[in-house]
Formats: structure tokens, sequence, C-alpha cells
């Protein structure tokens, strides 16, 4: 159930995930980072409806610690799966504020994401969720949740960031 | 393919590039290595009553693994004895029955066809003509717990298959204060673009990690100490990946019959090791004496073991409750299930550790296994090129020295003798007259 939220509080939330979107499109990972609260949580469940990320397997579940370590991982020059990185465009609509509390907003939107590399291109689709919470630097993400919606298939390996 | 031909394809210190990309050698080891071993297809803990049920594959085989109503495992083929259709679409369930989706035709938990329409429009029973149900594989046995099945009538006892492997199995079960373990918290699936050898023959490999994951240890090196936190447990292990080589050097590695080997331990971190101190692992370690007393608890904890490998499809770590199944699809494509497992009447803790020890070196997207999984893709492609025929492995070739049980141990923990000895198994899998 959406929200009752102001025309002003959608197009600002809007234009952060473009935002996002657009530094991951443009290779831009340490400045995407800087997007993610102190606290903040990455994830990718392994299954469908997955409730609990902490007592079942995810593709990628990172406190911001694990998030640090892997956007620090695609500058080495031996980080063989992200040499070269990925090109991707990440394809985001459907924005939808669920929930206004207090200075949080718990958001849905969909993504398609093509991605390029060697040769390959692949397209993901995602059901996404952010909780973004008010700071005095503006919007920053407290969580993100995507859910693939091939996260039970045999999958080749996951480079790429959503 | 004549077997003369093929016994030329494996030399004592090399390997000919054929055996990893010629499409009618695959076609053979389906028949006559995945065709004949025992493979594990599982785990009890995942049919625990009867009507349980989970499909799955043995090679390229469709299987359904159940628990019938007299409480024996089962495996049965997934393929209608009719017309040929998988009768079973679900990953896992419980059921009384499987009815095909095509014609109606109706199998029990143990593969008996028990119904079908019209069976007046038969000249003889249908159940005599199609052998009276679905095909069931020949052999099935259990060894603490974990499944195993072979295609094949004669062969092998488990146990005689299994030989020294069994100790790392029993010591993934008697680390669990109850003496059992199950599967929990979902099943990695991931693949790659390459040889189902490839996998095994790295999961020993205690050369590469220092090359294939450079990045990771490297990018850990950088990151702070997170005591406490969800991640502590990942970033030590990509840190320990970066241990120095005269850690791998004394590691200990071992081989033994039908391709099997298991290497020692290289972990001496008191965070991920539950037989060093760690706060965390106190309750565990109480709970365990329960059962085995403080010195057999001791014992237990004090045995380590990394990578075990059970040839042609089972890698686990039973140190860190975590089991792979390798699934050959073609000569080029792979696909790898990897499960983890709750320790029986452990505290909770210890199944967080082992998921997030799991999303880190098991999951599709982990900053560890990506980078392997690059290494196999790029070792396939490079495999394709004709100008050069031989793959070498000579690393600690004429140092293998006999050890207790019938195993050989590498010359030092960085011998390639884990592949050498793969290769001595596939050359007598491939060339045995059936």
């Amino acid at each position: 159930m959406a929200a009752a939220t102001s025309v002003e509080t959608r197009s600002e939330v809007e234009q952060f995930l473009y935002h996002e979107a657009w530094l991951l499109d443009h290779g831009r990972l340490d400045e995407w980072l800087g997007l993610f609260a102190a606290d903040a949580t990455y994830w990718i469940p392994l299954q469908a409806s997955q409730s609990d990320p902490l007592t079942a397997s995810s593709i990628v579940y990172d406190d911001r610690r694990l998030l640090e370590v892997r956007v620090r991982q695609f500058q080495h020059p031996r980080a063989h799966a992200r040499m070269p990185a990925p090109r991707t465009v990440h394809q985001i609509s459907n924005v939808h504020v669920l929930e206004a509390e207090g200075d949080e907003l718990r958001v849905a939107s969909t993504l398609v994401l093509l991605e390029y590399r060697h040769e390959r291109q692949r397209v993901w689709g995602a059901l996404v969720e952010h909780r973004l919470r008010r700071t005095r630097e503006g919007l920053r993400i407290a969580a993100k949740r995507i859910d693939l919606v091939n996260s039970e298939a045999e999958l080749d390996g996951i480079v790429c960031l959503f | 393919m004549k077997r003369e031909s093929i016994k030329g394809l494996v030399q004592p210190d090399r390997v000919h590039r054929s055996v990893y990309t010629d499409p009618a050698l695959f076609e053979l080891e389906m028949d006559r290595i995945f065709g004949r071993a025992w493979l594990i297809v599982g785990h009890e803990s995942q049919v625990p009553n009867p009507g349980d049920f989970f499909t799955t594959r043995m090679g390229r085989e469709p299987v359904i693994v159940t628990r019938h109503t007299d409480g024996s495992v089962r495996v049965l083929v997934n393929r209608c004895a009719h017309r040929g259709a998988r009768v079973c679409e679900a990953a896992a369930g419980t059921t009384r029955e499987f009815v095909c989706a095509y014609h109606g035709w109706t199998y029990g938990t143990d593969g008996r066809l028990c119904g079908l329409p019209l069976p007046q429009g038969y000249e003889r029973p249908p159940a005599e003509s199609t052998g009276g149900g679905l095909a069931s594989v020949p052999r099935v046995d259990i060894y603490r717990g974990f499944v195993f099945a072979s295609l094949a009538a004669q062969g092998p006892t488990l146990a005689d298959f299994l030989g020294p492997l069994r100790a790392s199995f029993d010591d993934f079960v008697e680390r669990a204060p109850e003496g059992a373990v199950e599967v929990a918290g979902g099943v990695f699936k991931h693949a790659y673009q390459g040889n189902w050898k490839l996998v095994l023959e790295n999961h020993n490999d205690t050369v590469h990690p220092a090359f294939v994951h450079a990045s990771s240890i490297w990018a850990a090196r950088e990151q702070p100490a997170g005591e406490g936190a969800y991640s502590d447990i990942g970033v030590r292990q990509m840190l320990q990946n970066g241990a120095p080589w005269d850690v791998w050097e004394n590691t200990g590695l071992w081989v033994a019959g039908y391709g099997h080997s298991w290497m020692g331990d290289y972990h001496d971190d008191r965070r991920l090791v539950a037989a060093l101190e760690h706060p965390a692992f106190a309750e565990y370690r109480v709970a365990l004496e329960r059962r085995l007393g403080r010195e057999g608890a001791a014992r237990v904890l004090g045995e380590r073991r990394f990578n075990s490998i059970v040839y042609p499809n089972c890698s686990f770590m039973s140190q860190f409750r975590q089991l792979r199944i390798v699934h050959p699809i073609a000569v080029d494509r792979t696909a790898v299930y990897a499960y983890s497992f709750r320790l029986k009447g452990a505290p909770e803790g210890m199944l967080r550790d082992t998921i997030a020890f799991s999303n880190v070196v098991n999951g599709t997207g982990s900053p560890i296994l990506t980078d392997d999984l690059e290494v196999y893709e790029r070792t396939q492609s490079g495999l394709g090129a004709r100008r050069s025929d031989w793959v070498y492995l000579g690393r600690g070739h004429g140092q293998d020295v006999p050890d207790r049980g019938g195993a050989l141990r590498g010359g030092t923990g960085t011998s390639e003798i884990h592949i050498r000895n793969q290769l001595a198994a596939w050359l007598e899998y491939m060339t045995a007259e059936a």
C-alpha cells in the first residue's frame, strides 16, 4: 500500500534513485558507497521471499564493512572477475514510496539491468526495496534489498552491483 | 574412442588437454565415471519423514530421492515409464505419489506403478511391459547421514569406495553436540563455463589463493578489524587465503583410492577455528562436552581438515559445515550446488557463523568464489588452443610419502598430488572393461 506522500517527496526519492544508478553506470563506485549509511546493509537474497539474512544464505549480504571490501576489490590490478569491470545500464521504474515513518522512507522500485563484460551481455530483473534515511547530508541508504527474479536459478558468478 | 588411445591421454606428470575439451570424452565420462561411481545425492535430513522427497541429478540423470513408507531412502529416475516426461517438478516436498502430468500414470514413493487410465486398453498389464514403474537406481547407501547412489548394479561397497575419506564425514558429524547434522539455510547453485574437473582440482590446490584471490586478500587487509560484526568471519577468511608460503607448504595433503583427497588445515584464526579460544565458541564447546566429555570434545575440535574431495562429484568442508555437489552439464559447462549444515544441538550462533562463512566462500556473488569461477573459464578457454596439447602437473611429482591407512601424502602441501590422483582414477574408470 502506497503511503500518502507529497509530490516533492516522490520527486526527491526518484532523483536519489536515478543518481544512485548514474553513479553505478559511470563506475563512480566510491561515491556510490558514500550513499550508504554507516550501519547500512546491501542484500541480494538467495530465496524468493527470504525473511532472514542471518540464518539462511544470500547471494550477497554485506554490512557496510563488507561492501567497502567489495568496492575496494575493484581497484586491484588482479581482480580477475572484475577486470575489466562490467559495463552496466540500470533502468529504474515503478518508484513507489511504501511507507514514511520518522526520518525514514521505505521505497519500492523495479530494476532492469543490462550488464556487458567479456563479449557477453546478461539481463537482470529485480524488485528493489530501499530504506532511505534523511540526514544532514541528504538522503542516505540505510538498507537496500534486491530480489532477483532468477535468484534460485543456476547462476554464473555475479560481480556487477545492483 | 578406443581404450588404447584413452590410455595415452594421462601420463605421470601431465594430461592431454582433450580430457577437458573433447565432447566425445565427456559423453564417455557420463557412462564410465558418473554411470559407475558412488555419487553423493544429498543428506538424510532432506527427507526426514515417509513421503518426503527432493529432486536432483546424478551426472546428467534426473532423479528423485524419496523416503518411502517403509522408512528406506529410494533414488528413482525422474522419467515416466510411459512416454518419458519428468513426473516430479518440485525441488522438494511431501507426497503419497507422483502423478505424471501427461497421461496420469501414477507411482508410489518406491517408484512402483500404482495407477493409470483405461487399463483395459492394453493386451498385457502395462506394469509388465514397462518394468514395473519408475526406473530405480540400483544401489543406494548411506554413510553418517550422507546419501550416496550408484547407477551401476555392481562395484565396490560404499565403505570401500570412501576408504579413509570416511574420517572426513565422521569429523563433519562428530562436531555436532547431538552427533547429527542437517541441511539448513538454502542452496547456492553456481555455474561456470568450464569442465567439471576444474573445480575438484582447485579445491585442494594451495598455490592458487595467493594469485586467484590476490584482490580480496588485499581488499581485506586494508579493512579495519570488526570483531563482533557479521562481516568479521568473511573478512578473516579472505585474510587466511593470504597465508604465507610456509603455511601452505606445511599443510597436509593426502590422497586415497578412487581419486579422493583431503587437506589438513591452514587456519590459525581464533574466530574461524572452533578449537581455538574465542568467547563465541564457548557455549558450543560446553554443549559438545555434554556428549563427549572434555577430552572427547577437545579431540573432535582438534581434528582440523579443510577441503575433502570424494571423486567425482563431492567436495566438503567438515570443519566449516559446507558441502558441494558437482553437476556436469556439458564438456565446458558445470553447475555446483553448495549446502550449509546445522550442527544439531549447537547454539544458533554456530549456524549464523556457518551462513556468514558460506556467503563469502560459496555465495554466487562472493568476492572469493567469483575469482575462482573466472579462472576456471579462462582455463577452459585456454585449453581450446591447439598449438599446445599438454597440461603440466609436475609439482611435487616423485615426492609422495606413504601414510597411514593406505593413503599417500604429498611431499609438501603445495604438491599437485591430488590432481594426479584424480586423473589416475579417471583413467581407471575410462579404460576399465565394463
